[in-house]
């Protein structure tokens, strides 16, 4: 119990570190004095929001990074780019890593309700795209379908109140590369995403209408209206004077929907239109019902707890299944090393060296959309034997120094007897070896309980995804944050004090000693 | 029975057996001494085939071994099965209690029942005078309960050979006189049962005085040859 005591204070801790952030007395006159409005995005993002320069000189370009040259320029200071990962920016932005979030972020009541949102500075379509040769035609012909989007958007929060199978993913050209691969059936995001990545798709189709209207919005800390105010005066003028058109139109972004932008400027900015009609929603609809579109932060309810659990559910299965993989491939990949030819060792060798030398993420990242033209896997399937043939590499060796380990003499010893290789394996050498393993193997396996939350890049929601996903709902990190770890801790603990049991069982000689 | 004609090894460049030739009787007892390095531990290996040798031929319990490693699988297990081997070390299997280190190569070689292979596993136990020990694990037990062990382990598949290598090195000189009294009945027709084949025992030693307590003949290593023949003739250098 003391142990437990002390892990959830030190979780506590960690997590205090997400905790919202310190007032500050003037946010202008800071950036001010400090030369410089610092704001954040994701390059992972891309074209034409943020991205690199392809001289490789370093430099970023995008609509938005012009946006905030201007907006520093017009507040007399130079603008500072802060990389963030996007799923993060309003966390990051409320800790103080940077003034502005200005990445595509949506209007939604979400984030209304948690950080102060500048007028807009474009109006996006939500653009549902099918498979080629696809009946469906609108979002309500979708019942029981799988469709994709990303998470923390308005799309999601579209699909999430409809009888569909929502798919989150974190980057915006996979949910079109699972469309064109049958893993999905309609993908619904941003028009700017969907032309740039999914339309031109030669199996990929977009419907011409806008399922709904939103616009994209710069974030705010809750106690900056100073800022906001600065901003919103900057944007209207830039809205006003032409400066704004002429940058989307840089970026071949201006087209008819903009014209809202002078509407939506006006100070009481309405919600997002969340209208399935088709075209254009009237700007002044607002969301009716915004529960349902989470703009309450939810109680850590009993559904809740159902969704961990069942988060946690999954990170075990993908966890023993992976390790059944891991266990009985290391072992061979080890017999080849040790006992094999020449080529059966090299292959061995090289596996191991491959495996373990490059980073599991890569590995998945391949298996899941590199190899789909060849192999199509699930995402369950791909997460499973991504992860088994990773920690394969680790268990052979594991597996292989437990073996080197023993004194060659069992093995003469079995031989003398007229046990056959594989029978002075099987009866003399392994039985032995696994025991010396049994440490190292079980240290793996909680290793590989925690890297499982790996395979929510593949799409797979298990435990760690679900607690970022309950983190936005909730706006709290510190009660999932700790059911998470709660979670993890009560998988991994009684696994080691089982294998710790079955050591002992095992037992056959007693401890080394000292003295 | 066991005849060695011009046995050669070697190991990379070093020559450890050098031309051996050698005859034992059925039931008699061999003490090879000699210095430690002069291919004493490999002659034994040869014997049961663990490894195999350049050039010669090995008689032994009925099986032919030639040169080149060139016995089938198959052969060499039945081979195995009939001539036993204590280790110096002993290697008896830690993770098996006393009871399975004797009954595993008769259940897994053999296929012999279970229910077969304790019954008499058990007996070659109260044979070896460890009757009491059989679910004991070899850490619990003494040296010299250990060196009890590996012949019962040796003996189990119906060994009519039994190779010893420094079987009392690690022995007090009790013990190593009671090894040696063990020994002397087993070769003797096994603790008196005439039912039983004669066993044929070679050991080898550098402690003279076992080989004194043995009786029989004394084979004398040197360079990879032996050196002296015995008096009784078994042996032709």
């Amino acid at each position: 119990m003391r142990t437990l005591a002390v892990v959830a204070s030190v979780v506590a801790l960690v997590l205090t570190l997400f905790v919202p952030a310190v007032a500050r007395a003037d946010a202008v006159a800071d950036i001010a004095a400090r030369g410089e409005l610092r704001w954040g995005g994701d390059l992972q993002g891309g074209a034409p929001y943020v991205f690199e320069d392809e001289s490789g000189s370093g430099k970023i370009r995008g609509f938005e990074v012009e946006i905030a040259d201007a907006l520093a320029s017009r507040l007399g200071v130079r603008a500072r780019f802060v990389q963030n990962d996007w799923s993060n920016l309003v966390p990051a932005l409320e800790r103080g890593d940077f003034d502005l979030a200005l990445n595509g972020l949506e209007d939604t009541p979400d984030r209304r309700s948690r950080i102060l949102l500048g007028i807009p500075y474009f109006v996006y379509g939500e653009t549902l795209a099918v498979r080629k040769g696809s009946k469906v035609r609108s979002l309500d012909e979708l019942g029981g379908k799988r469709v994709a989007t990303l998470n923390q958007t308005v799309a999601h929060d579209l699909l999430k109140v409809r009888p569909v199978t929502v798919v989150l993913y974190e980057g915006q050209q996979e949910p079109y590369f699972d469309l064109a691969q049958g893993r999905v059936d309609a993908v619904l995001l941003d028009h700017v995403i969907a032309d740039l990545y999914g339309c031109p798709l030669k199996t990929v189709q977009c419907l011409p209408d806008d399922v709904a209207r939103g616009v994209y919005v710069a974030g705010i800390r809750k106690d900056q209206p100073e800022l906001k105010r600065a901003v919103d005066r900057h944007l209207s003028a830039m809205i006003a004077d032409g400066a704004l058109k002429a940058i989307l139109g840089r970026y071949k972004l201006w087209d008819a929907r903009q014209d809202e932008l002078a509407l939506r400027s006006a100070p009481a900015l309405p919600a997002p239109s969340a209208s399935s009609a088709v075209n254009v929603a009237p700007p002044e609809a607002s969301v009716s019902d915004t529960k349902d579109l989470g703009a309450e932060p939810r109680p850590f309810d009993t559904a809740q707890a159902m969704l961990f659990l069942e988060g946690a559910g999954v990170t075990l299965f993908i966890s023993v299944a992976s390790f059944a993989i891991a266990l009985p491939f290391g072992l061979f990949l080890a017999l080849a090393r040790i006992f094999g030819g020449t080529t059966a060792r090299v292959l061995a060798v090289s596996y191991i060296e491959v495996f373990r030398g490059t980073p599991v993420l890569l590995q998945l990242y391949i298996l899941y959309f590199g190899l789909a033209p060849v192999v199509r896997l699930g995402p369950f399937e791909a997460a499973i034997l991504g992860l088994g043939l990773n920690y394969a590499a680790y268990e052979a060796e594991v597996h292989r120094g437990a073996l080197l380990a023993l004194p060659s003499g069992q093995g003469d010893a079995a031989r003398s007897l007229g046990l056959s290789r594989l029978q002075a394996l099987r009866h003399v050498l392994l039985p032995q070896s696994f025991r010396n393993a049994l440490p190292a193997l079980t240290n793996d396996f909680v290793a590989l309980l925690k890297d499982s939350s790996l395979v929510s890049v593949i799409t797979v929601v298990e435990l760690t995804k679900r607690m970022t996903i309950a983190a936005v709902d909730l706006r709290d990190w510190v009660l999932p944050g700790l059911a998470c770890a709660g979670l993890y801790f009560a998988m991994s603990f009684p696994l080691s004090r089982l294998s710790l049991c079955l050591e002992r069982r095992l037992s056959h000689d007693s401890h080394p000693r000292l003295a | 029975m066991i005849r060695i004609r011009g046995l050669h090894k070697r190991f990379g460049e070093r020559v450890v057996l050098d031309g051996v030739d050698a005859e034992a009787e059925e039931g008699s007892i061999v003490s090879i001494v000699g210095a430690s390095g002069s291919g004493k531990s490999t002659l034994l290996r040869c014997l049961n085939g663990l490894i195999p040798f350049d050039r010669g031929t090995i008689e032994i319990a009925g099986f032919r071994l030639e040169s080149g490693g060139t016995t089938p699988a198959r052969e060499l297990t039945r081979l195995r099965a009939a001539v036993g081997m204590v280790f110096q070390d002993l290697h008896l299997f830690p993770h098996l209690t006393v009871l399975e280190n004797v009954t595993l190569a008769p259940r897994v070689v053999r296929g012999t029942p279970v229910r077969d292979a304790e019954r008499d596993g058990r007996a070659l136990l109260e044979l070896v005078g460890l009757g009491d020990r059989a679910s004991a694990r070899p850490s619990e037990l003494s040296g010299g309960q250990r060196q009890r062990v590996a012949i019962a382990r040796a003996l189990a598949q119906g060994a009519s050979v039994l190779l010893l290598d420094e079987p009392t090195s690690a022995l007090d000189p009790k013990l190593r006189k009671e090894v040696a009294m063990l020994l002397r009945d087993l070769a003797g027709g096994i603790g008196g049962d005439n039912e039983r084949e004669k066993l044929t025992l070679v050991v080898v030693t550098h402690d003279h005085g076992l080989a004194t307590d043995l009786g029989g003949v004394t084979w004398t290593f040197h360079a990879g040859r032996i050196v002296r023949p015995a008096s009784d003739g078994t042996t032709t250098a």
